[in-house]
């Protein structure tokens, strides 16, 4: 292998450590300090580098890779029918030419915002002037406790997780998921088209019951079915069974087993938060950010999975979304911010999910929704579902429709309040019904 | 290797070496410019990779399909050569092809 060859393989870290070692101490202090590798983090570097921002960045992710999205990895990625170099947000040479320092597989553990410092889990101190906090989260765990020390039992949230899972995979038959959420459904329908047996196992009386209204999870459940997936519905799981160290089944609260050779918990995330609630930022189920994306304390931001804001189109509830373009959004809020453009974040939500041949697109937050209009039919495989509160359109869930996923954001933005009949007709596209003013 | 021309929004114009079976915006990101989110990562989910196709390469391009034209249309910078550059391939045949950046929305 020639010279050039190994230098590449080195990692990102290796090597600037190296040249660190030699130049200054430069690993140790950033103007702008960044914890979080994945979209939202990755795209706030690339964005204050955008805005003409010229002091030192580095990028601090626990990962030991290159920023890389997340999305394909219950997709494409667990299918084997993309390489996870076709996933790399940017290669390896865009942040040396931006100057953006990688600092991987560093997991910050401590913040102390009084001396401006963040500790590394080795003890080792960072300096910073700004933070950009974009910890995302973790994969939540079976409430027993019971995956701990068991292999064969797998959260999709990382491309070591992936990789793990995907090895594990030739031997396995049946695979039970843990929730019937969007990961889960998408990892189903992967690991079913590969052959294997596949239960899904959700709490809520129908799937995707937090984000989708019933005809969607109902066309989702009769997808899946007819591509051989069972579920248990209305269904709590008790604890993990296993032998040998490896899982065996799933217990159900009803006291059944459901046999597993690999197990997939895909129950949601919980923030990672933590150490920034030691150092006494003001912090719930998320580090609660104002419009700016400023948290409680003036030198700390916090953006994507983990930033708890006041949402313009959730009616002003505080929460958190989960999703690349909340990562990415709210990214482009905190660059400009730091770097002294006003900005503030109110963009529209919307989020994708692809199972099988199926495209779901939703736009909007239907979140408190108390009216509800289908366009076209389930049965065809091709029909959308708006949401309603107080007569206006707030949400639109599109199946196989990209046209009225389109329009209904921009109908939603104009806050417009169309007649069900006129929402219903198929024949009316969506822009048809955004008021002129 | 085919070549493309890529033409960012301050009218900035380079020559990057392309790879082929890679679409235009994989290249486009590969080769360092900044600008094109892409944000669906080429899943035709979303509309963040838009570019204009340079008129004399359109007939080579050919025109987008009607789910992406459909996502083309949230763009305020839709114009008859508009196109998601998740959705060209890149191949021998198009060497040379220049797109331009669309504003972003």
């Amino acid at each position: 292998m020639s010279g050039l060859g190994q230098e590449r393989r080195l990692t990102a870290r290796t090597r600037a450590k190296r040249e660190a070692s030699t130049i200054s101490a430069e690993l140790d202090q950033f103007d702008i300090a960044i914890v979080g590798a994945g979209h939202a983090g990755a795209q706030a570097a690339i964005a204050l580098r955008g805005q003409g921002y010229e002091g030192r960045i580095g990028l601090i992710g626990d990962e030991p890779d290159l920023p890389y999205e997340r999305p394909p990895l219950s997709k494409e990625y667990l299918a084997g029918e993309k390489p996870f170099e076709r996933m790399l947000l940017r290669k390896e040479s865009f942040w040396e030419e931006r100057d953006i320092r990688l600092l991987p597989s560093t997991r910050i553990e401590r913040v102390d915002a009084r001396t401006h410092e963040l500790f590394d889990a080795e003890g080792e101190s960072i300096r910073y002037g700004k933070l950009i906090w974009a910890g995302g989260g973790e994969p939540r765990r079976m409430p027993c406790g019971s995956d701990a020390g068991l292999s064969g039992v797998h959260a999709i949230r990382t491309h070591a997780d992936v990789q793990l899972l995907r090895k594990e995979l030739a031997a396995a038959d049946r695979i039970v998921v843990v929730g019937g959420g969007y990961i889960g459904l998408e990892a189903a329908a992967v690991l079913t088209r590969l052959g294997k047996h596949v239960t899904v196992v959700e709490a809520a009386t129908r799937l995707l019951s937090r984000v989708c209204g019933a005809p969607i999870s109902d066309f989702y459940e009769r997808l899946h079915r007819a591509a051989g997936v069972e579920f248990r519905l209305n269904t709590m799981t008790d604890c993990l069974e296993g032998e040998d160290h490896h899982v065996r089944g799933v217990r159900l609260s009803c006291g059944e087993s459901l046999p597993a050779d690999l197990v997939i918990i895909g129950i949601g995330i919980v923030p990672s938060i933590e150490p920034l609630t030691a150092a006494g930022i003001d912090t719930a189920n998320g580090v609660r950010v104002d419009a700016q994306c400023r948290t409680s304390d003036p030198d700390i931001f916090a953006i994507g999975d983990c930033a708890l804001h006041v949402n313009a189109w959730a009616d002003s509830a505080e929460i958190r979304l989960e999703s690349v373009q909340n990562a990415n959004d709210m990214a482009k809020v905190a660059a400009q911010v730091i770097t002294g453009t006003p900005a503030h974040y109110d963009a529209l939500p919307w989020f994708w999910s692809n199972q099988y041949d199926v495209k779901l697109q939703t736009a909007g937050l239907s979140m408190g929704y108390d009216d509800h209009v289908l366009r076209g039919s389930p049965d065809e495989g091709s029909f959308s579902m708006a949401y309603l509160k107080a007569g206006r359109i707030v949400a639109l869930d599109a199946v196989n429709r990209p046209a009225d996923f389109v329009q209904a954001q921009k109908l939603i933005r104009a806050r417009a309040s169309p007649s069900l009949a006129a929402l219903a007709d198929i024949e009316m596209p969506l822009k048809t019904l955004i008021p002129t003013s | 290797m085919p070549k493309l021309t890529v033409v960012t929004r301050e009218g900035q114009e380079s020559t990057v070496e392309a790879e082929s079976g890679l679409t235009v915006m994989e290249n486009i990101r590969d080769n360092d410019f900044d600008e094109l989110l892409a944000l669906c990562g080429g899943s035709l989910s979303c509309a963040t990779c838009h570019v204009h196709v340079d008129e004399a390469w359109m007939a080579k391009v050919g025109a987008p399909n009607d789910d992406e034209d459909d996502l083309l249309e949230s763009s305020d910078y839709k114009m008859a050569n508009s196109r998601l550059s998740c959705q060209i391939e890149m191949t021998d045949e198009l060497d040379g092809l220049k797109v331009r950046i669309a504003p972003e929305d």
